[in-house]
C-alpha cells in the first residue's frame, strides 16, 4: 500500500521519476499493453507450461518405449504398430463407442425432458428442480461406491425393486452387456447439470413467440417443435459437445465398481490409457493412446460443428 | 362456453398429469439417496435381508464412527482441506487477474489468447495426463501436493477465467474512468474497485473450486502413493479396496463425503446455478 500511496504522489507531484518512472513516461497505448500482457501473464506462463510442454512430450513419447526407470528406448512407429494388435485397445475403443453414443443421446433427451417439466409454473417446482439436480453434485467415488451397492445381485436396489414390481433379478455387474447398461443408468442420473443449461434456455425464450403460435393455433406439440427446439438449438448444441467431450472420458465407474471388467466389458479408452501408464508403465504406449483419445474427441466435435452448428437457430445474427 | 369449459378441463388434467410426472421422477432420482443413508444406518446382518427394511430398526449411528477411524479419514480430511485452500488461493487470485486483463483491458494478441483460453476449455485434460505426469516425476512431485495445486496457479483453468470475464465485462467503465481520473493506476482499480463488485462471480468460482478438488480423483489417484497424503476420494476409493462387502461402512463414508457437498448447495444454490449456465460446468 504505501509503494502506491508514493506512487501516486509521484504522479500528483507532476515527478516520472523512481522504479516505475519509464513505464509512466510510455504512450498510454504501451503502458496498457505492457499492464494487460501482466495480467493474463499467468495463464500464458501455465498455458506455456501445462499446456505446450506436455504437448510436445507427448510427441516425443509417441515414438520411445519408457518405464520412467531405465532410460527411453527409440521404437519408431512400434508403439503405432502394436495397436492393431491390441486386442484390449479395440474392445475399449468399442466399449467407450457404445457408451458414448447410447449414453450422450439418452442423457441429452433426459435432461431436455427434465428441463421442460421443471419450467412448468406450479407452486413449489423449486423443490423439484432442487431434487432433480442434486444427484449431479455427489463426488464421483461415493456415486460410484453408492451404485456399486445399488446394482448387487442379490441385495442391491435396482433388483430389489425388479423383484418387487414381479420381474427377475439381473446380474448387473457379472454380465458385460447390462454391466455397460448399468453404467448408462447411472449416467442419466446425474443429468442435473445439463438440465440447468437447457432451463435456462426455455426460461430466455419471449413468451411473444408462444403468445404469437397461441393466435395462430398451435397446440403444445407444435409449438415444441416449431418454437421450442429450434430456438433452443445452440443449448442442444452446447449441451451435445459437452455431453461427447465428457463421455469419450469415461473413468471412475469404470475404474471404481467393475474394475473394467467383467470380461473387459467396461474396459472404457481412459481406463486403458490408466492401466498402460501407470500399471504397465508403458508410457509410449499410452501417449499413443492419448492421441487416439484426442483424435476422436477432435472429429466428433468437428463433426458436431459441421453438420449441426450450421443449422442452429443463432437470434440476431 | 361449452367448449373453453372443456378447454380449462383439458388444462387442469394436462396440470395433474405433469405434477404426477415430476413427482414420479422425484421419487426416482430420490431413491439412491433414501438407499445410500438407509444402508449406512443398518447392522451388518440387516445389510442382506430380503425385502429390505426402508427404516433401519435399530438404527446403527456407530457405523459412521466405525467407518470414519477405520482408516484415517482424519488426516485424508486435512488433506483434502490444504488442497483445497490452496487452489482457492490460486483460483480466485489468478482467474481473476486473467479474466480482469481479457475483459477490460486492451492490447495486441488479446483476442487471439483469449481463443486459445477457450480452446483449452475444450481440450479434454486426460489428453496430456501422461505427459504432465513424466514432467511432475522429473520435478520429484510424485507423492505431493504440489501437482494438484501448483497448476492453479496460472490462471486456475479457462472455465473461471471466462465465467469471470464474462461478469467484468457486465461492470460499467465510467466506474473505473472516474478513479482513473483520480490517479489509480489498473491494479488499483482491479483490486479496489473490480474485485469487489466482482463478489458474487468469485464466490461462484470459490465454490466450483471448492467441488473441483474435494471430487477430483483421478489427479490426486495418480499423485498420491502414500495413504498419509490421500484426500478423502482416494481414501474413500481404497476403503472400498479393503471393505468389499461392508456396504453399511462403505455407504456410512459415501454419505459422509456426500453431506459437505450438499450442505454447500443448500446454502448456495443461486451460485451454483449462475456457475453452471455461464460455463456448462457439472457441479
Amino acid at each position: 500500500m504505501t509503494a502506491t500511496k508514493s506512487l501516486q504522489s509521484d504522479v500528483m507531484g507532476g515527478r516520472s521519476s523512481g522504479l516505475f518512472g519509464w513505464f509512466r513516461r510510455l504512450p498510454p497505448r504501451q503502458r496498457e499493453a505492457i499492464t494487460g500482457y501482466l495480467f493474463i501473464s499467468p495463464f500464458i506462463l501455465g498455458f506455456l507450461f501445462f499446456f505446450v510442454l506436455p504437448a510436445l512430450t507427448a510427441v516425443y513419447l509417441v515414438f520411445f518405449r519408457w518405464n520412467l526407470i531405465s532410460e527411453p528406448q527409440f521404437v519408431g512407429l512400434g508403439n503405432l504398430r502394436n495397436l492393431v494388435t491390441d486386442s484390449l485397445f479395440w474392445q475399449s475403443l468399442k466399449v467407450t463407442s457404445i457408451y458414448t453414443f447410447v449414453s450422450v443421446p439418452l442423457g441429452l433427451i433426459f435432461s431436455f425432458l427434465l428441463a421442460l417439466l421443471i419450467n412448468t409454473k406450479i407452486r413449489g417446482i423449486a423443490v423439484f428442480r432442487t431434487i432433480y439436480y442434486l444427484p449431479s453434485i455427489v463426488p464421483a467415488v461415493a456415486s460410484a461406491v453408492l451404485w456399486a451397492w445399488i446394482f448387487n445381485t442379490e441385495f442391491g436396489l435396482l433388483n430389489v425393486v425388479l423383484k418387487g414390481i414381479g420381474l427377475t433379478r439381473v446380474k448387473w455387474l457379472q454380465e458385460p452387456g447390462w454391466a455397460l447398461v448399468a453404467m448408462i443408468i447411472m449416467s442419466l442420473w446425474s443429468v442435473g447439470a445439463a438440465m440447468i443449461v437447457f432451463l435456462a434456455g426455455l426460461q430466455g425464450i419471449p413468451d411473444i413467440y408462444y403468445e404469437a403460435a397461441d393466435i395462430d393455433g398451435a397446440g403444445r406439440w407444435h409449438k415444441l417443435r416449431y418454437i421450442t427446439i429450434p430456438v433452443m438449438s445452440p443449448v442442444i448444441f452446447f449441451n451435445l459437445i459437452m455431453g461427447l467431450i465428457g463421455a469419450f472420458q469415461v473413468f471412475t465407474a469404470g475404474f471404481l465398481i467393475t474394475n473394467g471388467g467383467p470380461q473387459n466389458g467396461t474396459l472404457f479408452l481412459v481406463l486403458h490409457i490408466y492401466r498402460n501408464a501407470f500399471e504397465y508403465l508403458n508410457m509410449g504406449y499410452a501417449a499413443v493412446l492419448s492421441w487416439i483419445l484426442f483424435g476422436i474427441i477432435t472429429v466428433f466435435s468437428f463433426l458436431v460443428f459441421r453438420y449441426y452448428g450450421r443449422q442452429v437457430y443463432y437470434e440476431n445474427v | 362456453m361449452a367448449i373453453r369449459q372443456k378447454y380449462l378441463n383439458f388444462e387442469r388434467l394436462w396440470r395433474y398429469i405433469t405434477v404426477a410426472i415430476l413427482v414420479a421422477i422425484a421419487i426416482v432420482m430420490l431413491m439412491p439417496f433414501v438407499w445410500l443413508v438407509s444402508s449406512s444406518l443398518k447392522q451388518q446382518h440387516q445389510i442382506f435381508q430380503f425385502p429390505p427394511q426402508w427404516i433401519p430398526d435399530p438404527v446403527q449411528w456407530d457405523n459412521y464412527v466405525t467407518a470414519l477411524t477405520y482408516k484415517p479419514f482424519h488426516i485424508y480430511l486435512r488433506n483434502s482441506l490444504l488442497i483445497i485452500a490452496l487452489n482457492e488461493i490460486a483460483t480466485l487470485g489468478t482467474a481473476s487477474m486473467c479474466a480482469y486483463g481479457f475483459a477490460r483491458l486492451r492490447f495486441p494478441g488479446r483476442d487471439f489468447w483469449f481463443a486459445i483460453v477457450i480452446g483449452t476449455m475444450i481440450m479434454p485434460y486426460v489428453v496430456l495426463v501422461v505427459p504432465t505426469f513424466i514432467i511432475f516425476s522429473r520435478l520429484g512431485w510424485i507423492d505431493t501436493f504440489l501437482p494438484l495445486t501448483v497448476p492453479q496457479f496460472f490462471g486456475g483453468g479457462a472455465f473461471y477465467i471466462f465465467l469471470l470475464r464474462q461478469f467484468f465485462r457486465t461492470i460499467p467503465e465510467e466506474l473505473a474512468d472516474a478513479a482513473r481520473i483520480d490517479g489509480a493506476n489498473e491494479f488499483e482499480i482491479f483490486w479496489r474497485i473490480m474485485l469487489p463488485l466482482a463478489k458474487p462471480a468469485l464466490v461462484t468460482v470459490g465454490i466450483f473450486t471448492f467441488l473441483g478438488s474435494w471430487n477430483d480423483f483421478f489427479g490426486p489417484l495418480i499423485y498420491l502413493n502414500s495413504p498419509d497424503n490421500f484426500t478423502v476420494a482416494v481414501g474413500l476409493a481404497s476403503f472400498r479396496g479393503v471393505l468389499a462387502t461392508r456396504w453399511e461402512l462403505l455407504m456410512a463414508a459415501s454419505t459422509a463425503m456426500v453431506i459437505p457437498v450438499i450442505i454447500i448447495f443448500f446454502f448456495a444454490q443461486r451460485y451454483f446455478i449462475r456457475g453452471i449456465v455461464m460455463t456448462g460446468l457439472k457441479g
